[in-house]
């Protein structure tokens, strides 16, 4: 069966050939009216044949691109297998992505064909017609409000299905060969405009099943797909892995019912970004927090001890007796609820990445017994370049490079990779290639980092993040800000500090978490813009920072790093006004050019700093909003008043 | 949009209706039509008769003169039970599900109506009452993915914020495939997102199930934006009906809302 598999390079392949060995057991799940309903390997290939002669019909040929705009519905996967099927490339897009967004990858990758999940989506490609001349076909897969579209260029999924004749199909799908593009992905352009990674068969493939090797994953594993499909991270987890290894993926019902899905399904892998994460433990805190004082008591004292000893024992280093008897307790009576409530009770493998996690949320999970392990990749290189091995975990490194994967720095800190993984060009964009890729094939990731003495690779930030302060120490804001996050009263931090003399920061807090606080202690509140100008709850804040300022006064190279003075922003940071990117990470650039004045405020010292910003609501309309934010100084500390602060 | 949905011959109609209690004459001589598949608005000033004219409608009042019409059949008047029978649902202008019970309980509770097995099939889980069970727990199931509740599937509506459980109520409505639905003001204390929310739910129902609505409703931009066709009261008495333009221009109706010099 092995020589088999190694002869099957493309993703069509592989997926004809589970649907001969192991037809009968579940590829993708997907909770419908309350009921999870099961498709087989050999159901998938069906529904993949039926859909790929429907769009062969229709005119799809190779090398041709086709838009993909859904949530993880097994039909989105069915058409990304169905478009490779006959040699045509498609490309996921973000669901949540306004139109505007979109109109760039169609225009840039001439997409004739596009597959959407629902209305919404047709609205948005509808909207963005005129402008995209090559869109001449849009299918949609849920018919709720689609029946007085008249469009020539709408029509129904289920209207591809009825195509008869998939006998050409055989030897369309034999004529794919690894080397084919197989997806292409826009990165979500932290910086400059979206650029299409084109990933071959090959390079997906190949690195997928190293990782799945490395990690003994077999057809019996689960992975609930509750991310963006259009996310590199979410779409080998949730497709080129399953058809390396068989596993199979379950989609949720809605984004809404995520928890309560990932508790029925009960994966045994699992893969989150630290945003997700910490998410799960705000919520975590907040309800022990409710929770009745024997229960509060229990937690921090169980807690203690998985703190003490839960990393160690996964890691199969030495506990004493006594802390491994307090274990077994904890398991019983604390950390297996957890994890229950969590959904992570049959968890074999969990990895985060995506962004740097913060130190102690990292150990938060692994103290519980989950094996939450590092990953460090990009769309670039197929996500596999590091993997902590088991036993091998750390929380400030990304592992030792996976097999077949080169890495090396330059002068100035930057990594380069080289990997079988490695994507084939930017598409249509020949200079960003050679300027990403050079001669000798080395990746420039722009991710500043270096080797730890176990070989382990760490990184600290982005190249061009990475500054220094006016006296010429080391400036690494994410350092900071990751810090200041792990706070679940704290959402986003935006550091500030390059070429200054000293730190200050944004702060967003988080509104579920300040507003149980401000419940708690009667505080009524309108909303999150009224609680941003709380004294109250700058002092909160306030204690927050502090507490990091303490930790970074212990750290040498980062003890002039403190934070002095800081603002509550009146909004929260959002991907619709560009401030953060698709995948939430901050665009520090953005920020710092649009909300200029409030820097400057920071640094003048004055105590108050009136903005006025232009707000752009969800259906697209824009309006202005004016308030007064107030500064205030955090306390700092000098390195060695550290230890009696601390 | 509502240009392609068929609006049909008419399905009930109500003539020279009057109610009284004791010396206050809460309806008099009130006529209007409602047809197949419209949604039909009923506006006027607070105490011009509109929710007494939703309770006639659906027998929980019952007027002194008058004959309502439904489904070709003529009643002096209506009786709830018989209305409910008939395809009239509601929902009311104060909340009212069961607290305590979750969103899915809430829902199965609209097809009482529906269930033919007695008690003892039921508690013994019988399997002509299984059956049942499953067939009203996917018709339900049906209305959660409508309304786009499945997160809250579990929840106690009591723990629900309000507009979510003016959503809740509409799905309880609708469990009893009603062929006309009473909507008293579903989008009162609502904020913009949840009124631009429900409005679609609103207009979706129509179009989807082809249910007739008849709403009550406050917000001017809502009724002129959703409804057909609009009857105004006036302490108790019909003065305009036509298309929201047409009553938007009657100057009795600017007179009843702005008032006039007597």
């Amino acid at each position: 069966m092995s020589i088999d598999i190694a002869a099957l390079d493309t993703f069509p392949k592989l997926l004809m050939h589970h649907a001969r060995v192991r037809g009968g057991k579940p590829a993708i799940r997907e909770k419908d009216l309350g009921i999870w309903q099961t498709w087989t390997w050999r159901r998938f290939a069906d529904e993949v044949r039926a859909l790929a002669s429907g769009l062969a019909a229709q005119g799809l040929g190779r090398g041709e691109h086709v838009a993909l705009v859904g949530d993880n519905r097994p039909r989105i996967y069915a058409a990304m297998c169905a478009a490779q099927c006959l040699g045509a490339i498609p490309v996921p897009l973000y669901q949540d992505a306004v139109a505007a967004e979109m109109a760039f990858p169609i225009q840039n990758a001439q997409i004739t064909h596009a597959l959407v999940e629902d209305q919404e989506q047709v609205d948005k490609l509808l909207e963005i017609l005129p402008q995209c001349p090559t869109l001449k076909h849009i299918y949609y897969d849920d018919p709720r409000g689609m029946r007085h579209y008249a469009q020539p260029e709408v029509a129904s999924y289920d209207s591809l299905l009825a195509a008869a004749g998939d006998n050409f199909l055989d030897a369309e799908i034999a004529k794919g060969r690894g080397s084919d593009p197989a997806a292409m992905f826009f990165t979500s352009g932290t910086t400059g405009a979206a650029k299409g990674v084109v990933l071959t068969h090959h390079a997906l493939i190949d690195r997928a099943k190293v990782a799945a090797e490395m990690e003994k994953l077999g057809d019996d594993d689960v992975v609930l797909a509750y991310l963006p499909p259009a996310w590199i991270g979410q779409n080998i987890f949730s497709y080129a892995q399953p058809f390396v290894t068989g596993y199979c993926i379950c989609c949720p019902e809605s984004a809404e019912t995520v928890m309560t899905d990932m508790r029925e399904v009960g994966p045994t892998y699992y893969f989150a970004p630290p945003r997700v994460l910490e998410a799960l433990l705000t919520q975590v805190s907040i309800r022990m927090e409710d929770a009745a004082a024997p229960k509060r008591w229990l937690y921090r004292r169980f807690m203690a001890v998985a703190n003490r000893a839960g990393g160690a024992l996964l890691d199969g280093k030495p506990v004493s007796a006594f802390d491994r008897f307090l274990y077994f307790i904890g398991n019983i009576l604390v950390y297996g609820p957890l994890r229950n409530v969590l959904g992570m009770s049959r968890v074999r493998v969990a990895y985060t990445a995506g962004e740097a996690i913060g130190p102690d949320l990292f150990r938060f999970y692994r103290s519980l017994g989950i094996n939450l392990k590092q990953l460090y990749g990009s769309t670039e290189t197929s996500v596999f370049v590091c993997i902590q091995p088991d036993g091998q975990v750390k929380a400030d490194t990304v592992g030792p490079a996976v097999p077949g994967v080169e890495l090396k720095f330059t002068p100035e800190r930057e990594l380069l990779i080289r990997s079988p993984g490695l994507f084939k060009e930017y598409y249509k964009n020949p200079q960003a290639t050679a300027e990403a890729k050079d001669a000798e094939g080395w990746f420039h990731t722009g991710d500043a980092g270096y080797f730890d003495q176990d070989g382990h690779l760490k990184i600290i930030d982005r190249v061009k993040d990475v500054g220094k302060l006016a006296d010429g120490t080391l400036f690494a804001p994410k350092y900071l800000e990751n810090k200041l996050k792990f706070f679940p009263y704290i959402r986003e931090a935006v550091g500030f500090g390059h070429g200054r003399e000293k730190v200050c920061a944004f702060i967003n807090f988080d509104i579920d978490a300040v507003a149980n606080w401000a419940e708690k202690r009667n505080m009524p509140y309108a909303g999150y813009t009224d609680l941003a100008s709380r004294d109250e709850v700058y002092d909160l804040v306030r204690e927050c920072i502090e507490r990091v300022n303490a930790d970074l006064a212990q750290e040498p190279e980062l003890a002039n790093s403190q934070i002095h003075r800081f603002l509550i922003l009146h909004k929260e940071l959002d991907a619709d006004d560009g401030e953060l990117t698709r995948t939430r990470k901050v665009r520090r650039g953005h920020i710092a050019e649009r909300y200029a004045p409030l820097v400057q405020a920071l640094y003048d010292g004055s105590r108050e700093v009136h903005v006025e910003a232009q707000v752009k609501y969800e259906d697209g309309r824009t309006g202005t909003f004016s308030s007064d934010l107030k500064i205030r100084d955090a306390k700092t500390f000098a390195p060695q008043a550290a230890k009696r602060a601390a | 949009m509502s240009g392609a949905r068929r609006i049909g011959e008419v399905v009930l109609s109500v003539q020279d209706v009057s109610l009284a209690f004791g010396g206050v004459r809460a309806l008099q001589e009130v006529s209007f039509d409602v047809r197949e598949h419209e949604v039909r608005a009923i506006i006027g000033p607070n105490g011009a008769g509109k929710s007494s004219m939703l309770n006639v409608l659906n027998g929980v009042y019952h007027p002194q003169k008058g004959k309502i019409r439904f489904k070709e059949k003529e009643f002096a008047e209506m009786d709830s039970h018989q209305a409910a029978a008939m395809g009239i649902a509601r929902t009311f202008q104060n909340i009212a599900l069961f607290k305590g019970m979750t969103v899915l309980d809430n829902l199965m509770t609209g097809r009482n109506l529906k269930m033919r097995c007695n008690f003892l099939q039921q508690a013994l889980w019988l399997g002509p009452a299984k059956r049942e069970e499953m067939e009203n727990r996917r018709a339900v199931e049906e209305i959660i993915d409508f309304l786009e509740i499945q997160h809250i599937r579990k929840t106690p509506v009591g723990r629900l914020p309000y507009g979510l459980q003016k959503r809740v109520e509409l799905g309880r409505a609708l469990a009893a495939e009603p062929r006309l639905l009473l909507l008293d003001e579903p989008m009162a204390g609502m904020n913009l997102e949840e009124k631009q929310d429900m409005c679609r739910f609103v207009l979706d129902v129509n179009d989807h199930y082809g249910t007739t609505l008849v709403l009550i409703e406050h917000d001017m931009g809502v009724v002129m934006d959703i409804s057909d066709r609009v009857v105004v009261l006036d302490y108790g008495r019909k003065i305009a009906d036509g298309t929201p333009d047409e009553v938007r221009g009657n100057q009795k109706v600017i007179d009843a809302y702005l008032g006039v010099a007597h």
